[in-house]
């Protein structure tokens, strides 16, 4: 298991040092700091073996976090670990800094204690952790034996996540639809690779302990309901529009695998306030929000020609925002002038690349921009290597095709039925890494 | 941000002022100034102080002459306090003995306290204090806490068992603790069932052959319902361990999969890829005709596939165990070749990771896309990547053969882009294709030629000079090429100059006549000028041959060669079958067994998978080599014979060595990432790639023919400079053989000083916490100092080689002795040596190079692992046949047959069953070897008699001799 935890600032120094097992000496905090953040080269693998000690390693700004162990630990939960460390710290006092961590270094200790036992992870919900670990330090004492047992059972229990004896005035539900589509396109409008990566972030206000389920136009299920014949509300709403194949999901702690397993049914109780409800990856009849086309001229040994169209595909009524398209530029580019017909375009010496930024494009329609870029003869050898065209966007809609069928609320206990609860949809589609390669 | 901060600041403490004050005192007289702090009557002036000194102990600073002090403060309401008095407790308790059980009282009055919170807390971080005065104070808190009315405690007291347990394991089990801890695997709670599951499991790896955790069907039950309801960890510790569960049959392994498959979908990757740990081992029990099983496979792809859209670090992670699931079970991932396409932005570790599935997944399917794609990458910026894409190219064009046209032709076009390091890996890969495809693509020749002058990296040198040499015909002015490397001849690298021996050799074996000059030039080069002993060795032989027989030295120069096999890189079927058992795990991630990284008793078991039980499958006979290695025929193609079979092979086959002990990966360096550092290993276990090239003359088979037994070459590696001819190495063979003793034998005299110029070595072998070490006694009876030692073996029968260094540090003045005891490893180069456990040494030092033989006890290489199951041990000894049985007498031997029994353990081997019949007592053994082989022993001992029979099997009845002597050894002494 995990034998120990540093956290270092950039330079090195160690902010945080906090050792589980026998078998990891004060070394170990030197032997980090000499091989892997002082280290020449740049960084070759997260996870790096000293003197027959592992260290494990990410990075959040110019803050260093390093777990070791001597042992042959389950690699994947050390990384997760260590995200999660992440999370809560960021929780409890916002951006991971060498100012926030110092300003903090009691609370970190007092958390480090807690959700890492012997190098084995405890519960490590911020929801739970928060109950009990405020750093007002003196809560422990004025608390009542039942509270001390509600914390305790909440810590240990079935639903770790949430508490009980939340109530709301309104009770209300944020379902938010975020999809980062990717793309990796050919010069010759190819399409290499795509995928969405989709998640469904939610915020729950509601009272009691609801019981919730949530339905999606997944292929598995329409297809299941037509061929049973089944005509419940939600399938005849649904039955027109397409449904969409989900290559694979995965979910928050809260959601009842073994149902989803058996049944494909989402059902939970949702932890209070802002999560994390699922994850999923289609790469099927993906819509494409914008083609990009590339046409790159290499004019004599000195001079570049690029001319890139971007076209928009889809509802014209719907308007995309944020639109970015990045050019490269080689090394040795001494000028460029640009010409577009919407937007703006500049030149970035520092980022060698022509930055294209369009505020607002509706769907179906195409822009262009042309360049020419004058080039320093070199004697470098060394070919350009043309990285990729790149490019960044939002759109209203999910690019996978995903519809919310149903998100319903149940609980039993308390006077409010599904209808009384305020249900806010959104879908938002932004660009992953969304490349055309020219 | 600052705005956000300030708040955030703002609503912990209110206007106080923050926390990082305490990281800049640094002034002098701080410890006074601290201890008249922390002895201050205020509260907030005591707690301020603490503060400090934890600030202090975290950069490093010396802080235990406070200890009085701070413990004093222990005493408090304060929760907070208390948390830091305890931290500071836990750092410097073991250096204040003493004054630590100052603190027990408050210990064990928090564990009595109302508050389950501090209760919890009291008895957490008193398993941390590893003070013996203290621990016993422990036992009593530690009993209640595990039976403890609030599930909190109860988990916490569980870990805490386990933390017990690494202080003092023998207290643990005379308290009954560990009963309790099983105990708490049927609690109620979720979460204490999964701590319980983790503690038990940590125990049960130092105690090997204990049932501590006793697995049946009722308590995997147990665990696969606490599966469903507790933390996200909680499921990796019991995944984890439900791997190490082996079913009954396959019907309860397809109801165990059916539970676990749901994991697939949790959020946390290390729960997913623990999920498919369990599923890749319980599959293999499974009858393939089973619709489940199919459906199983499809199911494994989704989440994999999904592990890539993590963060880089669990890409990594998720990459490496990926590479081992797509070499056991290609058909899973096969068509999702296009997910592992490198992304621009992917950090270096990711991509060189993708790069090595693509060419795993490569198929005639899918080449053209996977060549589009590794050409792109052949354009990029970073050289290792770069380098890693080009060599990906050739070894496309060996795996597919309907491609490889179009990758020479784009190695072809890379070469055209003169960037010199794509150059130079480009014609390293060509050389690998013309062996693979001979007389088919020599047309490139000449545009290979002409970047002649660029190469400056011995292995691409070394390649073109091959190429010529093997193509010498062809090339106008082969001779010119050739002769224009010969000036600098000694300035080169081994790995050339010996390339560079055999091209001319070549050369003129094709064209006699107009390079009599040249072969006589590089001859006296090799030979005089050289003090390299594998260069001399190899020009001697060349030397000799020509002129004694020009036309057997053309057979065996010019001999056909054999094709290089398609897969040169993948991992050893038995090692695979062990780190598919540690999914998930670093073992995973280093492609090392446990054993490799890891100090101590936790890394020695091997974990194996099942073997198949279903219908259809019986043909398998469940002895260890089918077992471990051919459990899934369909898996990777074994195209690399496992240790024993290569053990077999050289006892049949006398002939020269194989050019490799293991996959010869043509590329280890870039694969292992940052683990360079890992001693020990595998590193040595795969040769380099050059290796078939360099042992070209050793590999051909007519060579053997030609030198007998005789070890023609020595390994690459071995660069110790050489005073003497040829025959220094096999002149000293009679040197004084070491007499077949002990367990431990005495030491003997292994080189005279009058023979090494005043050097005396005596010396002896063990096998310590297994590991071999050879112990040496260097004396000096010369009058000048010695300095500079190192050691070399040659090649023998069971790989072995030092692990490190010889650790002579000082210089070893006239009359002084030193000691020094070297770890061996046994992943060196074989070669049978006869008697079998020889051993030929050589020692340099700063005066000269001494060679001696000596022999090893084969007792040494019983590992610890040894010990068969029943059964396995029944059907092996059946399946074994009687040919291979030899029968020896123990004459003398006064000992009964459980002392003797107990006796021949320590030395690692192992009594599976006694059977009395008629006052005869049969004691059934098994041994196994560092090689893997596995001997199989019957030892019958007559009440009164003092003369045992014994009877060994062995599928290499070579060794039944040597093991025998051991037998004597360790039952005489």
């Amino acid at each position: 298991m995990i034998g120990g935890l540093f956290i270092y600032n950039h330079k090195g120094e160690v902010l945080i040092s906090r050792v589980y097992r026998d078998d990891i000496g004060r070394n170990a905090v030197d032997a980090f700091r000499v091989n892997v953040i002082h280290a020449r080269q740049q960084v070759r693998s997260p996870v790096t073996n000293i003197a027959r000690t592992s260290f494990f390693h990410v990075k959040r700004s110019n803050i260093w976090l390093a777990a070791v162990t001597k042992q042959n630990v389950n690699a994947a939960m050390v990384f997760e670990f260590l995200y999660k460390m992440c999370d809560v710290m960021a929780s409890y006092f916002g951006k991971i800094s060498e100012e926030n961590i110092k300003n903090n270094f009691v609370l970190i200790y007092e958390l480090l204690d807690e959700i890492l036992d012997f190098g084995y992870p405890q519960n490590s919900e911020t929801g739970a952790l928060k109950t009990f670990i405020t750093q007002q330090g003196i809560k422990g004492q004025f608390q009542t034996k039942e509270e001390q047992s509600q914390i305790t059972s909440q810590v240990t229990g079935q639903i770790g996540w949430r508490r009980e004896g939340i109530k709301y005035r309104r009770n209300e539900l944020f379902l938010d639809v975020l999809e980062s589509v990717n793309l990796l396109m050919s010069p010759q409008g190819q399409v290499l690779s795509a995928h969405v990566s989709g998640r469904v972030v939610m915020k729950s206000y509601l009272s009691g302990m609801p019981e919730c389920k949530f339905g999606m136009n997944d292929k598995i299920v329409i297809d299941k309901a037509g061929k049973g014949g089944v005509t419940n509300e939600a399938g005849k709403s649904t039955s027109g529009k397409q449904s969409i194949a989900i290559d694979d999901c995965t979910f928050n702690q809260c959601v009842r695998l073994s149902k989803f397993d058996s049944e494909r049914s989402i059902s939970f109780i949702p932890p209070d306030g802002d999560y994390e409800l699922m994850r999923y990856r289609t790469t099927k009849d993906i819509i494409l929000p914008f083609r990009v086309i590339p046409l790159v001229r290499e004019v004599g040994r000195t001079k570049l020609e690029v001319k890139v169209v971007i076209k928009s595909n889809f509802k014209p009524s719907l308007l995309a925002q944020k639109i970015e398209v990045r050019i490269p530029t080689p090394l040795n580019t001494s000028g460029v002038q640009v010409i577009c017909m919407k937007g703006k375009a500049k030149y970035k010496a520092s980022e060698n690349a022509i930055v294209w930024k369009i505020k607002r494009m509706a769907g179906m329609k195409e822009s262009q921009i042309s360049a020419e870029i004058e080039l320093l003869p070199t004697n470098d050898k060394k070919k350009w290597a043309r990285p990729p065209i790149s490019m960044n966007f939002e759109v209203p809609f999910a690019p996978s095709g995903l519809k919310v069928r149903y998100l319903k609320v149940f609980e039993s206990k308390l006077n409010y039925s599904d209808h009384d609860v305020v249900k806010w949809v959104r879908y938002i589609g932004r660009s992953g890494i969304y490349e055309t390669r020219c | 941000m600052e705005w956000a901060n300030q708040l955030c600041e703002n609503r912990q403490f209110g206007s106080k002022m923050t926390d990082s004050k305490y990281f800049t005192t640094t002034k002098k007289g701080e410890i006074f100034e601290l201890k008249a702090e922390l002895n201050s009557d205020k509260k907030e002036k005591k707690k301020e102080a603490v503060k400090k000194v934890i600030a202090s102990m975290t950069v490093g600073k010396d802080v235990s002459a406070l200890f009085p002090d701070v413990v004093n403060c222990m005493q408090t309401d304060n929760l907070e306090l208390k948390k830091l008095v305890y931290l500071y407790l836990m750092n410097y308790a073991k250096s204040q003995p003493d004054m630590a059980i100052m603190a027990v009282n408050t210990f064990v009055k928090d564990c009595e306290d109302a508050n389950p919170l501090i209760r919890a807390l009291a008895v957490r971080t008193m398993g941390c204090i590893r003070v013996d005065k203290i621990t016993e104070y422990l036992c009593e808190p530690l009993r209640k806490c595990l039976k403890d009315e609030d599930p909190y405690v109860r988990k916490t007291a569980a870990v805490c068992v386990a933390k017990l347990h690494d202080i003092n394991a023998q207290l643990v089990e005379d308290q009954g603790f560990l009963d309790t801890l099983k105990d708490l695997i049927s609690d109620s709670n979720p979460m204490v069932v999964a701590n319980a599951v983790a503690a038990l499991s940590e125990i049960a790896e130092s105690h090997p052959n204990s049932n501590l955790l006793d697995l049946n069907p009722q308590s995997i039950n147990k665990l696969l319902t606490a599966l469903n309801e507790c933390t996200e960890w909680g499921q990796i510790f019991i995944l984890d361990c439900l791997a190490n569960y082996t079913p009954r049959d396959d019907r309860e392994s397809q109801s165990i999969c059916e539970r676990v498959t749901p994991r697939l979908s949790h959020a946390n990757s290390a729960v997913v890829l623990s999920a498919v740990k369990v599923l890749m081992k319980f599959m293999e029990m499974l009858p393939k005709d089973l619709d489940y099983y199919g459906t199983l496979l499809k199911k494994l792809a989704p989440p994999l596939v999904t592990l890539l859209s993590a963060e880089p670090e669990l890409q990594y992670v998720a990459l490496r165990n990926i590479n081992l699931i797509v070499q056991k079970r290609p058909e899973i991932l096969k068509h999702e070749m296009k997910v592992f396409f490198v992304k621009y932005n992917d950090p270096i570790y990711v991509k060189l990771e993708k790069l090595d599935i693509m060419i795993r997944l490569a198929s005639q399917a899918n080449i053209a896309q996977v060549l589009a794609e590794l050409k792109e990458y052949a354009t990029e910026v970073d050289v290792d990547f770069v380098r890693k894409a080009v060599r990906a190219i050739g070894r496309c064009a060996i795996k597919v053969e309907q491609s490889a046209e179009r990758c020479v032709s784009t190695l072809l076009d890379l070469i055209q882009t003169k960037v010199n390091y794509v150059v130079q890996e480009a014609i390293v890969v060509i050389k690998d294709i013309f062996r693979k495809y001979p007389n088919k693509y020599e047309s490139v020749i000449a545009t290979l030629c002409e970047n002649l002058d660029s190469l400056d990296e011995p292995e691409a040198r070394a390649a073109m000079i091959w190429i010529v040499g093997e193509y010498a015909e062809r090339i106008d002015n082969a001779d010119e090429l050739l002769e224009s490397f010969l000036e600098g001849f000694h300035d080169e690298s081994t790995q050339v100059q010996l390339q560079l021996l055999t091209a001319i050799v070549k050369l003129f074996l094709k064209k006699p006549t107009e390079t009599q000059e040249l072969v006589q030039q590089v001859l006296s080069l090799a030979t005089q000028d050289s003090d390299n002993p594998d260069l001399r060795d190899r020009g001697y032989i060349y030397w000799r041959l020509l002129s004694t027989d020009p036309v057997a030295a053309k057979e065996v120069v010019l001999a056909e060669k054999p094709l290089i096999s398609e897969e040169t890189d993948l991992i050893e079927p038995t090692l695979l079958e062990e780190l598919i058992c540690h999914i998930g795990t670093l073992a995973s991630v280093y492609h090392k067994p446990p054993s490799a990284f890891v100090e101590g008793s936790r890394g020695v078991m091997h974990k194996r998978l099942p073997a198949r039980t279903g219908s259809g499958e019986s043909t398998e006979s469940p002895d260890v080599g089918t077992a471990a290695g051919g459990s899934a025929p369909e898996a990777a193609p074994s195209i690399i014979p496992s240790q024993g079979d290569l053990l077999g092979d050289l006892l049949n086959l006398d002939m020269a060595p194989p050019t490799t002990t293991g996959p010869p990966p043509p590329n280890t360096g870039m694969q292992m990432g940052g683990m360079d550092l890992l001693g020990g290993g595998l590193d040595s276990l795969m040769g380099d790639e050059s290796e078939p090239l360099g042992g070209d003359i050793g590999g051909s088979p007519a060579m053997g023919a030609g030198f007998g037994a005789a070890p023609a070459v020595m390994p690459a590696s071995l660069n110790a400079p050489v005073g003497g001819g040829l025959g220094d190495l096999f002149d000293l063979g009679g040197g004084v053989g070491m007499p077949m003793g002990a367990y431990i034998p005495p030491k003997t005299v292994w080189l005279p000083a009058m023979k090494a110029k005043g050097l005396e070595i005596s010396g002896t072998f063990a096998r310590r916490a297994g590991v071999i070490q050879m112990e040496l006694i260097l004396t000096n009876k010369a009058m000048s100092v010695m300095t500079d030692f190192a050691i070399q073996f040659n090649r023998n029968s069971f790989g072995l080689a030092p692990a490190g260094p010889l650790q002579v540090l000082t210089p070893l003045g006239p009359n002084q002795t030193i000691e020094v005891s070297l770890p061996l490893s046994t992943v060196g180069p074989v070669m049978k040596m006869d008697p079998l456990n020889n051993l030929q040494v050589a020692v340099k030092n700063n005066i000269d190079v001494f060679y001696f033989s000596c022999q090893y006890p084969i007792s040494m290489l019983f590992v610890e692992d040894g010990k068969m199951e029943r059964q396995v041990f029944l059907a092996t000894w059946k399946d074994i046949p009687n040919d291979n049985e030899s029968q020896f007498q123990i004459k003398d031997c006064h000992l009964n047959s459980d002392a003797a029994s107990s006796k021949l353990q320590g030395s690692n081997i192992f009594t599976i069953a006694k059977r009395t019949v008629e006052g005869q007592d049969m004691l059934y053994m098994s041994i196994k070897l560092s090689n893997g082989i596995w001997v199989l022993a019957e030892l019958r001992v007559q009440a009164g008699n003092p003369n045992y029979t014994i009877s060994l099997k062995c599928r290499a009845p070579e060794v039944s001799q040597c093991v025998f002597q051991c037998y004597e050894a360790v039952l005489k002494n």
